[in-house]
């Protein structure tokens, strides 16, 4: 009798891919609850939308490719980008908007570079960024939290919203971080003074906070179950607090925030945990990964005081997957029986 | 417990799985039919077998003997008898087959005596390496390195540390874990013979995962009872144990766990003052040297859920693996792979007639829900898994990503070379990517690669050395060419001078003597008869080599040869038919003169003495009566020649060549001395004749009282020595084919050395007959023609033959003294007389219808040619 012949090792850890990726998808679990709570259901919509429109991209390029379908499509990381957008896009955002990000995200910022694992950019992020730049009007108009509406916009009233671009009226406001970005010359304390939302939230402003803290929740959960090392979150968040610090002087009307407002606001939290954690498009050693989240911290504060988005996270993000490549050259890690690591750069043994 | 843990990187924590073959107890398996051992069980050249099929064996003898020090031996595991050696399924990553001998085994059991010995500790290091590598002893522990090699380290690297590796990290395996518990005695005992062996390293640790609490107890239990004994060392054996992980067994990692060092990238663990042994290999050490035993057992784990039972067994080395399943109730059909090793980095055997080898630490027969066919890879999504598993500081997706691009420049930039194909990185894999498969495919390209670079390398250096070379020589050409343009003129001027004197004076010398010697060839039938068989016989020797030649010839010589041959076949004919006509014709004419001695008093009458011509005729007779000294005279001051040019060209000569060039020049040097002693023997034998002469000469030339009459009897008895002289001329012609040959065979390239050698070797024989045949003939010659002219062979001519001997010395020393154009001349000069020697040999040869024709003239011919190379220089 002839055996099957394999190549060590024969036993393999109970994980692989697809599990990764459900994971991911539970641990967005907490942050889309808050962002529902506090935002009403367009954010669940946004991500059906994105599913249908992510999947179905997907599933064509691969017919196109002459891939299988259902093998490449069981591995979930479509499911997750569509996730990620959905949760990143404005809620109740017209249904055009959800369908350029997921088809830039899909066919062109994974697809054409060669599908999963080869894309050099985060896929969600360059969708993002896609729309972002495209529909500047559409993208800035984020709904008021609960606490400062009557009452959240229904499911029918939110459908006819995205698809029609009637039915919700006066939901929108602008963010913590509008605000503070648009109130220069006043004080921090009496910008605080003058805006509800502001007011009504202890950490970031309403609602924003509670977003960030569900975010914050899923990541750690993703960090306990082993999924990505605390290196580029944690080096992020680092820097993105050393650069608040060092810009707020509590409270004069230069004051580029402050340290709550930046962390607890805006993408900060789904950033730091679901996105720059993304391991196909980030450096690749932990050291590179601390650089990398690091840089993405500085960035994200400097645009955001500096800049003219008000948010920038996915900015900061694609700018730093442009970086990783060579963040990734010289910071190959120490190898065993070696005085000192090697770049990469260097071809041969010296 | 004092020794510090130092962390091992990376590392993964897989299933430990080790309780299922701890259940049972050890036993020992029982003798198989067949048991079969492959020559290659360790790293190194395979073993080369000295017994043959039919031997009968006894367990413990050896069948096969360490081809080298980088080998082992290999020893029958039980008795019986050599059934075969031929290929056979062997325990390989690679599956294929490989040489084995196999023994049909007689179920006796019978053993050699095993010498042990009292006190291993007295005998010094030599022995004890000697011992162990004759032992057939290599790392038990999976690599199979000989031990003989690893505990011989380079002398300069001092040995401070001795580890004795009990981890055992693979999951299933607990055939190390079981020894620990069985024979802590001789764990210990054997590590400090080891230290012993490499001169009493400060510390001998003995590592042990935390996962082996019983082995742990086992060995501090036998320390300390041990310790009482007069163990040399065993005050500084450790027991350590560490927390339990994977790969925490390298050899590599755990030195780093033990002592925090690293070897070196590309380094041994000698290097850093580290020698690493396996337990088992430990207890296989002390066995074979107290004992005397060879490695024929080990204990093997036989694991997996297939089997009925599971457990560890002693299994003879060489039982195949299915008759070890079998002993554990193997259920084939469950069984999902054959594993030969542990499910981390054993590899998978496609046949279960692989045998059992010294390297064989489990068999590992899993189910299918054990262990599921490999998943489909998917694509990297680089999560880093893999570089915080790999224990050797790599990136592996990395590596992954440059495998695929085969790009081995950054692969090597990414230390692939330092990857031990542990399997962490696979193992943790999200995307089930089978990287160790990829990186050992590499490996194996990149060496490939530079195997292939390095063998063009030398031939572009061999060819640009080649190119320097040959541009040297032209330049120095160049240079001489000029400087001895006007000094050849020079030269030649005068060597045709001397070359006209020359050839005035000698001329009347060969004529009379070849008109001296037709008439005695005519006059006597028996030297004609002698010299018809001569003739005979030197045809059918040459018929003999060239149909020797012919044999060995392959393609176009074999054609040349064979037309060589028919040549040699007609001569012998013709030669043969000659004999026998002349036979017939003497039976008829002359039926009895063929003794010389009863034909030697008859003929003088053939001779008019009164004919002044007669008496030049005698004259010239005599005067060739001293050439056998005088001829090895010659030959002398030519070999004197020969060998300065030989020593030149030799000084000359490149590396290669060299060794043959100095051979020549020593051959020449020997026969210059063997030509000295002839030339000496030669005067020595003047004045014995002298007196023979006077005592028993029938007829004594001096007692003949007309000078004519006296003459012309000399003459005749120098006739008489005729075939004597041609002897020695043959032998000279074959002496300067010798040397021709000789220097054809220097110069001659590569492929044709060895023909032209044998070529070499056939003339020196066919000398060695002449010469053997020329003292026959003297001894013959002695009592039978004892007379010689007393004062003509005694006095003058022995002056004239040592006055030759000096002027030839003196020719060498000056010669040695000379310039390069100096040199030229008189090598031009040589050559003319040279030539004009054998112009003169070859006119007689044909006149006496000489069978050396062909040769002299050849031999002319070249040395002509050689003149006009050297004249044109
Ligand atoms: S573990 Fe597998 S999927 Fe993850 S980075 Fe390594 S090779 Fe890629
Ligand atoms: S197999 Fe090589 S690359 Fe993979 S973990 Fe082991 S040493 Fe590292």
């Amino acid at each position: 009798m002839s055996f099957l012949r394999a190549s060590s090792p024969h036993a393999h850890a109970a994980n692989n891919t697809t599990k990764v990726m459900q994971t991911v998808l539970l641990a967005t679990l907490p942050g889309l609850l808050a962002l529902t709570v506090f935002f009403g259901p367009g954010s669940i919509i946004n991500i059906l939308l994105a599913l249908i429109f992510c999947l179905a991209g997907e599933a064509l390029v691969l017919r196109l490719r002459k891939r299988p379908l259902g093998f490449y499509l069981r591995d979930y990381s479509a499911a997750v980008t569509a996730v990620l957008l959905g949760l990143a896009l404005p809620p109740y955002c017209p249904w055009w908007v959800v369908m350029v990000a997921s088809v830039s995200a899909i066919i062109i910022a994974k697809q054409l570079y060669g599908g999963m694992g080869y894309n050099p950019f985060n896929p969600a992020m360059v969708g993002y960024v896609v729309v972002l730049i495209s529909f500047p009007l559409q993208m800035s108009q984020w709904p008021s939290p609960a606490s400062l509406l009557e009452s959240l916009p229904s499911i029918s009233a939110s459908i006819s919203q995205v698809f029609t671009g009637q039915g919700l009226d006066a939901y929108t406001s602008a963010t913590a971080l509008d605000i503070v970005k648009q109130n220069n010359s006043q004080l921090i304390s009496q910008v605080y003074a003058d805006s509800d939302l502001l007011r009504s939230g202890s950490l970031a402003g309403a609602g924003w906070e509670w977003v960030n803290l569900g975010f914050l929740m899923g990541g750690l959960y993703l960090l306990y179950k082993k999924v990505f090392t605390w290196h580029a979150p944690v080096a992020m968040l680092a820097s993105l607090s050393l650069f608040a610090l060092l810009g707020y002087d509590s409270g004069s009307s230069q004051s580029g925030g402050s340290l709550s407002l930046h962390l607890f606001s805006g993408a900060t939290m789904l950033g730091a945990f679901f996105i720059i954690t993304d391991p196909v498009s980030s450096a690749v050693s932990n050291k590179g990964r601390l650089i990398f989240g690091a840089a993405v911290g500085a960035l994200v504060y400097l645009i955001r005081v500096l800049g003219n988005y008000p948010d920038a996270v996915a900015f900061a993000v694609l700018l730093m997957n442009f970086a990783a490549p060579f963040i990734d050259y010289y910071t190959v890690p120490r190898s065993y029986g070696h005085a000192k690591p090697r770049k990469a750069t260097e071809k041969q043994e010296p | 417990m004092s020794q510090l843990i130092y962390p091992l990187r990376g590392g993964v924590h897989p299933p430990e799985n080790k309780q299922q073959s701890l259940q049972s107890p050890l036993r020992r398996l029982a003798i198989p039919g067949e048991l079969v051992f492959p020559l290659a069980q360790h790293i190194g050249a395979p073993a080369k077998a000295v017994v043959e099929i039919g031997d009968r064996v006894l367990a413990g003898q050896m069948i096969a003997e360490p081809n080298g020090p980088f080998s082992a031996a290999i020893h029958a595991s039980t008795s019986g008898t050599v059934s075969a050696i031929e290929a056979r399924p062997i325990p390989h990553a690679s599956g294929l087959w490989g040489d084995c001998i196999v023994v049909a085994a007689d179920g006796k059991d019978e053993s050699i005596d095993f010498v042990g010995c009292e006190n291993p500790f007295k005998i010094d290091h030599e022995s004890l390496i000697e011992k162990i590598r004759h032992a057939g002893i290599a790392g038990m522990g999976g690599a199979g390195f000989p031990s003989a090699v690893k505990l011989n380290p380079p002398p300069n690297n001092n040995i401070d540390t001795l580890i004795i590796n009990g981890t055992e990290c693979e999951p299933y395996i607990t055939a190390d874990d079981v020894l620990m518990q069985e024979r802590s005695e001789d764990i210990i005992r054997g590590c400090t013979l080891l230290a012993h062996i490499l001169n009493g390293p400060d510390r001998i640790l003995i590592g042990v995962e935390d996962n082996k609490p019983k082995a742990i107890a086992a060995l501090e239990q036998s320390l300390l009872k041990l310790a009482a004994e007069d163990l040399p060392g065993i005050d500084r054996v450790q027991v350590v144990s560490f927390p339990t992980k994977y790969p925490s067994g390298g050899e590599k990692q755990l030195i780093q766990i033990l002592t925090g060092k690293e070897v070196p990238s590309g380094g041994l663990p000698a290097h850093i003052g580290i020698v690493v042994q396996n337990v088992g290999t430990t207890v296989a050490i002390w066995e074979a040297i107290k004992h005397g035993k060879p490695l024929i057992e080990r204990i093997t784990t036989v694991v997996g859920e297939s089997l009925k039972e599971q457990g560890n067994a002693i299994v003879k080395l060489g039982s195949p693996s299915q008759f070890v399943l079998e002993q554990f109730g193997f259920q084939e059909k469950s069984c999902a792979r054959l594993i030969a090793g542990g499910p981390m980095m054993g590899f998978s055997l496609p046949d279960s007639r692989a045998p059992i080898v010294k390297t064989s630490n489990c068999l590992l027969v899993p189910s299918h829900q054990e262990m599921p066919d490999p998943a489909p890879a998917q694509a990297c999504i680089r999560c880093g898994h893999c570089a915080e598993a790999c224990p050797a500081g790599l990136l592996p997706q990395q590596l992954y990503w440059y495998a695929q691009a085969k790009e081995h420049d950054r692969l090597l930039a990414h230390n692939l070379m330092d990857c031990i194909e542990c399997g962490a990185c696979s193992f943790v894999c999200p995307s089930s990517i089978p990287l160790v498969q990829y990186y050992r495919a590499s490996k194996g390209e990149i060496r490939q690669a530079e195997i292939e670079k390095e063998k063009s390398d030398r031939s572009r250096q061999r060819f640009e050395f080649r190119q320097k070379r040959i541009e040297r020589a032209e330049a120095e050409k160049e240079a001489k060419r000029l400087a001895r343009k006007k000094a050849a003129e020079a030269a030649k001027a005068k060597a045709a001078a001397n070359a006209g004197a020359a050839k005035t004076a000698p001329a009347a010398d060969p004529v009379a003597a070849a008109m001296a010697r037709v008439q005695a060839q005519q006059s006597d039938p028996a030297e004609q008869l002698a010299k018809l068989e001569r003739a005979v016989n030197n045809a059918r020797n040459r018929l003999n080599s060239a149909e020797e030649k012919w044999q060995q010839a392959e393609g176009d010589q074999k054609a040349k040869l064979e037309s060589r041959f028919k040549q040699a076949q007609l001569r012998l004919q013709d030669a043969e038919s000659k004999l026998h006509d002349f036979k017939q014709q003497s039976a008829g004419q002359n039926p009895a003169p063929s003794n010389p001695t009863s034909a030697s008093p008859t003929t003088p009458l053939n001779i008019d003495s009164d004919d002044p011509i007669e008496r030049a005729k005698a004259k010239a007779q005599q005067r060739l009566s001293m050439s056998p000294l005088e001829k090895a005279e010659n030959n002398l001051s030519s070999l004197n020649d020969r060998l300065k040019k030989a020593q030149e060209k030799a000084s000359e000569a490149d590396d290669d060549k060299r060794a043959a060039m100095e051979a020549a020049v020593e051959k020449l040097k020997q026969k210059k001395t063997s030509l000295e002693k002839e030339i000496d023997e030669l005067k020595a034998q003047a004045p014995l004749k002298e007196n023979t002469a006077t005592a028993e000469t029938p007829v004594d030339p001096n007692s003949i009282d007309d000078p004519i009459e006296r003459a012309k009897a000399k003459a005749m008895q120098r006739l008489n020595m005729s075939p004597a002289e041609k002897l020695q001329n043959s032998l000279q012609a074959l002496q300067t084919r010798l040397a021709k040959a000789e220097e054809k065979a220097a110069s001659a390239d590569e492929d044709r050395r060895p023909a032209m050698q044998a070529a070499v070797e056939k003339l020196q024989e066919k000398i060695k007959t002449v010469e053997q045949e020329i003292t026959e003939f003297k001894a013959q010659e002695e009592p039978a023609k004892p007379a010689e002219s007393a004062n003509e062979s005694s006095g003058i001519p022995l002056d004239a033959a040592s006055a030759a001997i000096e002027k030839a010395k003196a020719k060498a020393a000056a010669q040695a003294q000379m310039s390069d154009s100096e040199k030229h001349a008189a090598q031009v000069e040589s050559l003319q007389q040279r030539i004009q020697k054998a112009q003169q040999r070859l006119d007689k040869a044909t006149e006496e219808g000489n069978d050396n024709v062909d040769a002299f003239r050849l031999g002319l011919e070249k040395l002509q040619a050689k003149l006009k190379e050297l004249e044109s220089e």
